[in-house]
């Protein structure tokens, strides 16, 4: 009863301008605009990327200058070898990553959720190093290893050492899904007789599969862009971000900001269908 | 007695699940543990033996406890190892200034577009991060449409220049790891109970004093968080120093690169390696037994 009584005067209170407003009017701007001066400073390179995409330097190789409006770079993205090689290379080394990461690290994220055993804060602290230590010793040390055993560079050393970065992103992204997971379920599909492989795959993935999701998207994500460890292990392959790296010397070809305009617009749409499938998902749970 | 019997089948079952319950954890964890066990873990003991062995790419290299290519390696390249950590410092401080208010805001006025703002915030990260570093390298080049424009204006003289100089290799390291600061700043903030900053007002707390000692304290634990993330990584790079940079910004990442990939001097690049990796761990380390790992993974 007393809580009622002292709150209420408060909201009164509130309600009631303050003295003070006036005086402060102007300075109530300066966040809103400062934030807005920020955020157009976080989007202007990619401005800039989808602006290069469409200029017409007239030669193979992106001039500094803005030389006019065209789309031939778009009619012409997959001109060049190399490029479209590369990209398929990443395309390769995302998928099967993020498959064999997805996997493991969802198999961590429930062993950490669910059990308790001797060595579970060690593991934890492993992947915490992990995502903590800087990616160039990461390929550095990676690099020795293979160095040391005559490992040939290629393709399978760049997929090892992506699901290697990837394991505890995934482990942690799944981990903080299952954290609300209600166990009744998995005892009632067992007392109906249901045995756990059965359990696993007809009630527990179904529940977590949106945290599932969402770690394979974020190893995707991670693995088609990574640069510092793949330069390291790649050899003489080249991925989609090593070939673009390659190129700053050369002069860059105008499909890079095409492709990187593509790719910006797929990440995009997934991360808006994303958050449209949640807020749709959001009433519903309560 | 049925009930008896009953409980005696109960029992063995209850067995069988306990020494499952047991083993499994260990099944679960085993083939990722192994994983990182032999391409994370074991690889820090291989670069720590390359790092004191002795030879050449040609005549094969052997181990010698050749301590001195870490004292070799230290004399020579001590002013990119600085300079590394300078940049990494100076850079993690800015994007702590430039984003700690635009993450404030979104989080107490972001309103009904909170989830866009958010968006924006982390657009960059949908662009890769070889391309983002082109583009300034576009935006800051001198006849690019920011200085190009601004010359042609007689606004700034014809020899103003940005690109390499470590203004630009440090504002690029900056823009790169913004959204590691921005995100956990964000999402302390986010956190903060707002009934906390209503009791706050009550008690006469001016809108100063309602920031510094309650909205800015709740929010450390954030700050934190961003600063490892953003640290780290910002030390170690070396991309922007090489698409940005000039002869004078070479980082420590830039030589790294250069002894093991084009040089082949594996024992150098890996002595450095192992130094950076060394001053970088025990700060890690320290810090997450002073914040509990558990924290900082929160923020991740």
């Amino acid at each position: 009863m007393s809580v009622v009584a002292t709150t209420e005067p408060e909201i009164t209170r509130v309600e009631r301008p303050p003295a003070r407003r006036p005086r402060r009017r102007w300075t109530r701007f300066i966040l809103p605009v400062y934030s807005a001066i920020v955020l157009f400073y976080l989007v202007l390179p990619i401005l800039v990327m989808i602006l290069y995409g469409f200029n017409n330097s007239g030669f193979k190789r992106v001039s500094f200058r803005w030389l006019g409006f065209t789309t031939e770079w778009y009619r012409k993205l997959f001109a060049i070898p190399d490029l479209t090689n590369s990209l398929k290379n990443s395309l390769v080394v995302a998928t099967v990553s993020t498959l064999i990461a997805t996997a493991l690290g969802t198999m961590i994220a429930l062993a950490l959720v669910r059990y308790r055993f001797r060595g579970k804060s060690t593991s934890e602290f492993v992947m915490f190093l992990n995502i903590a230590a800087p990616e160039i010793v990461l390929g550095a040390s990676l690099l020795s290893l293979f160095v040391t055993f005559g490992v040939p560079r290629g393709l399978p050393t760049i997929i090892i050492a992506h699901v290697m970065f990837n394991i505890a992103f995934v482990a942690i992204t799944v981990r903080a899904r299952l954290a609300g997971f209600d166990r009744e379920v998995e005892e009632a599909a067992q007392d109906l007789g249901a045995t756990p492989w059965v359990t696993f795959w007809r009630v527990t993935f179904p529940i977590i599969f949106p945290g599932i999701l969402a770690g394979g998207l974020l190893a995707f994500a991670l693995s088609i862009d990574d640069f510092i460890i793949t330069n390291f292990v790649a050899g003489a392959t080249q991925t989609f971000p090593l070939w673009v790296y390659g190129t700053v010397k050369v002069g860059i070809p105008p499909q890079v900001f095409v492709m990187g305009t593509l790719i910006f617009t797929v990440g995009v749409i997934i991360a808006l269908v994303n958050v449209a499938t949640q807020r749709r998902k959001a009433p519903r749970a309560e | 007695m049925e009930q008896r019997v009953g409980a005696g089948v109960q029992l063995v079952d209850r067995r069988k699940t306990r020494l499952r319950r047991r083993l499994s954890p260990y099944l679960l964890i085993g083939p990722g543990g192994l994983w990182l066990l032999v391409f994370f873990l074991i690889p820090l003991f291989f670069m720590a033996s390359v790092s004191l062995q002795t030879g050449n790419l040609f005549e094969g290299f052997r181990f010698t406890w050749h301590f001195a290519n870490f004292s070799d390696a230290i004399t020579q390249y001590h002013v990119q190892f600085l300079r590394s950590l300078i940049y990494g410092s100076i850079a993690t401080v800015a994007t702590l200034i430039v984003s700690y208010p635009l993450a404030y805001w979104i989080a107490f006025h972001g309103g009904r577009h909170k989830t866009t703002y958010l968006l924006l915030m982390l657009l960059p990260f949908f662009v890769s991060f070889v391309i983002r570093t082109l583009a300034w390298q576009f935006i800051l080049s001198d006849q690019g449409i920011v200085l190009g424009t601004l010359k042609s204006w007689h606004l700034l003289p014809q020899n103003f220049h940005v690109l390499a100089t470590s203004t630009a290799v440090i504002a690029g390291i900056a823009y790169n790891f913004l959204p590691f600061m921005a995100l956990p700043v964000y999402v302390a903030l986010e956190r903060i109970d707002r009934s906390v900053l209503e009791a706050a007002k009550d008690l006469y707390a001016s809108n100063v004093k309602v920031f510094t000692k309650v909205t800015l304290p709740l929010s450390v634990p954030g700050v934190f968080a961003g600063v490892l993330l953003t640290f780290v990584p910002a030390t170690g790079d070396y991309l922007n120093a090489q698409i940005l940079g000039g002869t004078n910004t070479t980082m420590i990442g830039n030589i790294i690169q250069l002894k093991f990939l084009q040089d082949f001097d594996y024992p150098t690049a890996a002595a450095l390696s192992f130094i950076l990796m060394a001053a970088l761990v025990i700060g890690i380390v320290i810090y997450a037994r002073v914040l509990g790992t558990r924290q900082i993974e929160e923020y991740v």
